[in-house]
Order: C-alpha cells, then structure tokens, then sequence
C-alpha cells in the first residue's frame, strides 16, 4: 500500500465513522442526559443523577401509556401475522389479478400515513371507535401487515413444495399438513414478521395522533404531546429505556437471522 | 343428482386457485373494510359537497398559500433526498470497501438507527439545536459568534432530522448494487491503464446506478409524505402538505379541503412509485427489509 492509498483508506474511515455518529446521534446526546438533573436539560449534565428514572417509574400517566402500547402493539401484531401467514400461503397458488392483489396488501406500507390516519379517524368516528384500543388494533393491523406479507413470502420462497405434498400424499390432512409441515419451515419468517410488526405498531405516531387522545393513549401520543407543549424533564430517561429496547430487539433479529444461516 | 352436485362442490374447494382464494378472504375483507373503504370515503369527500364539485381542487391551485405549501413539500423533499444521496452514496461505497469488522459496524449503526423511535430521534435534536444547546453553546465558546444563533425550527434543522432518518433508504439499495459487483471489473479498468477515479468513474458508478435510482425515488416518496419532523423540528414556514392537511382537519375542521389535498398527495405517491416499479421494480422493496 502506497502513502497515497493509505491516505484514502484513512479518510474514508473517518467519513464512515461520521457518518455513523450521525446516524446514532440520539444515543451520544440522551444517555448521558437522562443521568443528570430532572429540572433542566444542559449537556454534558451537570451532575450525575438518577432524578429523572426516579420520577418517570413513578409517573403512573406514563406508565399507562406504555401498557396501552404494549397491549395494543401485541394484539396488532397478533393479528397481523395470522392475516399476513395466510395472505402469503395465498399467493402461492393461481390466482387471478395476482399482481394487482399483490399491490393492494403492499399498498399501507406506500400510502402516505396522514391519509391512512385521516381516512381512519373519520372512518371510526362514525362507529366511536376512535380513542379506543380496539380502533388502534385495527389500524396497526393494516399498517403492519404488508411487513408480515413481506418477511413471510420470503422465507415462503424458498421453501421446497415436495415437502408438504409428500405430507398429503400420505394422508396427512390440509390443517395437519399445515399445522405439522408447513407452519414449522416458515416459523422464523414468521417470527420475523411479527416482531417487525410489535416495532412498528409500538413506535407508530402518526395514526395514533389521530386516534388516541385522552383514554386510549398510546406512548408514542403522550411523547409526541410532551414534545409538543411540554416538554417534561422524564424525556431523557425514557427515551434512553427506549435505546435500549432497540438494542434488544436488533439483537434478537441477529440471532434469528443467524439460525436461518 | 345430488351426489354429483356434493363431488363437483368439493372438486372446486381443493382446487388450487379455490384455496387460494379461500386464504385469501380474510386478509382481503380486513384490508377493504379498514383500508379501501376509509380511503374511498376520502376520495368522496374531496369531490361531493354534496354535489359534485371540483372546488377543494381548484381552490388549491388558485389560492397562493397552498401552492407555497406545496413548493416548500417539494423544496425539503428534493433537499433531503440531494443529501441523503450526497451523504449515502459515498458512505455506501465506503461501506463496501472496507474491511469485514469495519463494515459489519457500520451496518450495525445503520440497522440500529431504523429501530429507534422516531420520536426519540427527534427528540434528540431538539435538544442538540435548541437556543443554549449542545450546538449553540458550542459557537459561542469557540467564539464564532457572540450571540445564540437559531438553529431550530427552520429548513436547516428540518432537512438535517429527515436526513438522518431517511439516510438508510439511500444507502441500502446502493450498498446491495454496488456488493453485487464484480471487482474484477475496476480491477481490469486499473490493468488497462486507468486511474482509481477513471476506473470508478467509467466502470463501478454507471453500474450502481440501478441502486441509486431506487434510493432517490424512496427516499423522495417517503419526504413527500412526511410529517413528524417537519412539525417537530419545522416552524410555520416548513409546514408540509401532511401538516396542512392535518391542520386542515385537527384546527380549520375543512374536511373537505383535506380530503381533496389528501387526493392530491396520495395521486403524487403513487404516480412516483409506477416511476419506481418501471425503473427499479417493487418486488425491490422487499430487500430493504433488515
């Protein structure tokens, strides 16, 4: 390696490291935060503190809001998944207008969210749906069914037809044949799917601006209300428990990832 | 008579189109009752009052105000996806030349900034930007000026807070282009007697292109749409079309007019996503996935 080449590899590894800082600057900026004062926010803080974990496990508005979010994005992903298993199963076969059909489960993912949110609140109101959980089960089902469609299709592709009509030729029938042959071979795109859903029905701000207010509450409504017009002084805390949580999550995507290999 | 009747119905229940159809039912009944149906409604709306009539469309193209709204939507989704190609494609191309520890690192930073939330990310340059923040105070302790300098609620803080959420819809499809390439290809442009530059010039960026286009058009899609940040990190002058329309139907009550702006952004998206599925494909899509 030459100087000159030396120089080029160096800068493009202080490039890439900037650009990674900017990537993850949330977590550079909030975790050492969130360890300081719960009055006012300055960084680096002042000092060290866990004020603001303090007041936030005992904030029972908060508290709430996370349970909402977590019901909500376990039963939508829930649903997503069956709905999303069985729209992929579908696809193997001849059907007519496949690649419209196709289109149209892809379509939540491609629509703009305001207009999904929009059309859903107005939709809802006329049934009182809107600020309940039910109404935000249905919402983030179809928002997260085209990532289940997806992920399922996927691991479908490469899955070996041999295996379940030698099932059904030995007299296995179609719920066995699914139950015992197929369901096992597509579990980990399954799986994949259903946490792609949880992430992204818990973290979905935009509909539930519109369909959550006061009851049903999810938490990314209350963080965008205290954004908003308060901003309260658990934000730090919160959101650095929320790195975590993502952390989490992209380790266990590696280790589904890595069993498929 | 009926036993014939009981075999032909049961032949047409395991025919393979049948039970694709049958599987199909109960995704297609959830998605036109809680997607067609709503979106359908707002189609409605945007053109009867009660009759029909075109004005919620006419009066966005007549009055001054909503084609500003729809100018500075253009303006921030074309500046974000210019930086995000400015910033992605050379990070990309970094990315696919370094060594495997280097580039293992720098997707995990990639894959983990898609799965913080939004919000959190937002959040975090509020605070970076804010008057007295980390950015401000800085200035002002090196001295490059004397006094806060307003670094929040404008295009520069809007731009720099899609930019950095939308960065990895650049990045990736130009990574998974420029992997696929065979090396000896540059490698033999080197043999011949080009340059490094010459050779990536002529030889490795033509063939990224397919990637490129798809990260432009993605990324392009996803700023038109946006929301979150501009009313975040934007001021009133960075009020896109989805503010407007939220506000349309949150402070005004002019459902209406929301419906028809809806339409209009909605006809956008998907004008440019048949742009995308011609130039690129949208079974593509697929491989963004994490």
């Amino acid at each position: 390696m030459d100087v000159n080449e030396r120089k080029i590899r160096l800068i493009e590894i202080i490039f890439g490291v900037l650009v990674s800082i900017y990537l993850i600057a949330p977590i550079f900026v909030l975790v050492p935060m969130s360890f300081g004062p719960a009055r006012f926010f300055s960084f680096p803080p002042p000092e060290f503190s866990v004020e603001q974990y303090v007041k936030f496990f005992h904030s029972a508005p908060w508290w709430r809001a996370i349970r909402v979010s977590f019901e909500v994005a376990v039963m939508a992903s829930f649903f997503a998944s069956v709905l999303g298993i069985l729209t992929s199963l579908a696809m193997r076969y001849k059907i007519p207008a496949k690649g419209f059909l196709n289109a149209l489960f892809i379509s939540p993912m491609i629509v703009p969210l305001i207009i999904t949110a929009v059309a859903l609140y107005s939709f809802f109101a006329k049934f009182h749906l809107v600020d309940t959980i039910p109404g935000l089960v249905m919402a983030h089902t179809i928002l997260t069914l085209p990532f289940v469609i997806i992920t399922v299709s996927a691991t479908l592709k490469g899955l070996d037809p041999s295996l379940e009509k030698a099932a059904a030729t030995l007299g296995a029938s179609p719920p066995k044949v699914f139950f015992k042959v197929t369901l096992p071979l597509i579990k980990r795109g399954a799986i994949t799917g259903a946490i792609f859903a949880y992430m992204i029905s818990f973290d979905e701000t935009v509909v539930a601006i519109f369909l959550s207010s006061s009851h049903a509450i999810t938490l990314p409504k209350k963080m965008w209300d205290s954004i908003r017009f308060s901003i309260e002084p658990i934000l730090p805390a919160l959101s650095t428990i929320l790195i975590l949580f993502a952390i989490l999550m992209l380790i266990l995507l590696e280790v589904l990832s890595r069993k498929k290999g | 008579m009926n036993r014939t009747h009981h075999r032909s119905f049961k032949a047409i229940l395991f025919h393979p189109t049948a039970k694709g159809m049958l599987l199909l039912i109960p995704a297609l009944t959830a998605l036109i009752i809680l997607f067609v149906i709503p979106i359908y409604r707002i189609f409605h709306l945007s053109l009867f009052d009660p009759h029909f009539t075109l004005k919620y469309y006419l009066a966005f193209f007549q009055r001054p105000v909503y084609m500003r709204v729809m100018w500075i939507t253009v303006k921030i989704s074309l500046i974000v996806t210019a930086a995000c190609l400015f910033v992605g494609y050379p990070f990309a191309l970094v990315l696919s030349r370094a060594g495997e520890k280097l580039s293992k690192l720098f997707i995990v930073c990639i894959i983990l900034s898609m799965c913080i939330s939004l919000l959190v990310r937002n959040f975090s340059w509020i605070i970076i930007l804010q008057r007295s923040g980390i950015v401000d105070t800085f200035l002002m302790k090196v001295g490059l000026t004397h006094h806060h300098v307003k670094l929040l609620h404008n295009l520069f803080s809007v731009v720099l807070g899609m930019t950095e959420i939308l960065l990895p819809y650049m990045i990736l499809p130009i990574f998974s282009v420029l992997k696929s390439i065979d090396p000896n290809l540059p490698q033999a442009a080197q043999t011949m007697g080009a340059r490094p530059w010459q050779a990536f010039w002529w030889v490795t960026f033509p063939l990224s292109l397919p990637g490129v286009y798809a990260g432009f058009l993605l990324v392009f899609i996803m700023s038109l749409g946006y929301f979150i940040t501009p009313a975040l990190l934007g001021g009133a002058r960075e009020m896109m079309i989805s503010n407007m329309i939220a506000f349309q139907v949150q402070t005004v009550l002019n459902w209406h007019f929301a419906a028809g702006l809806s339409m209009i952004l909605l006809i956008a998206t998907l004008i440019f996503y048949a742009i995308f599925n011609k130039a690129v494909g949208l079974e593509k899509l697929e491989n963004l996935g994490v």
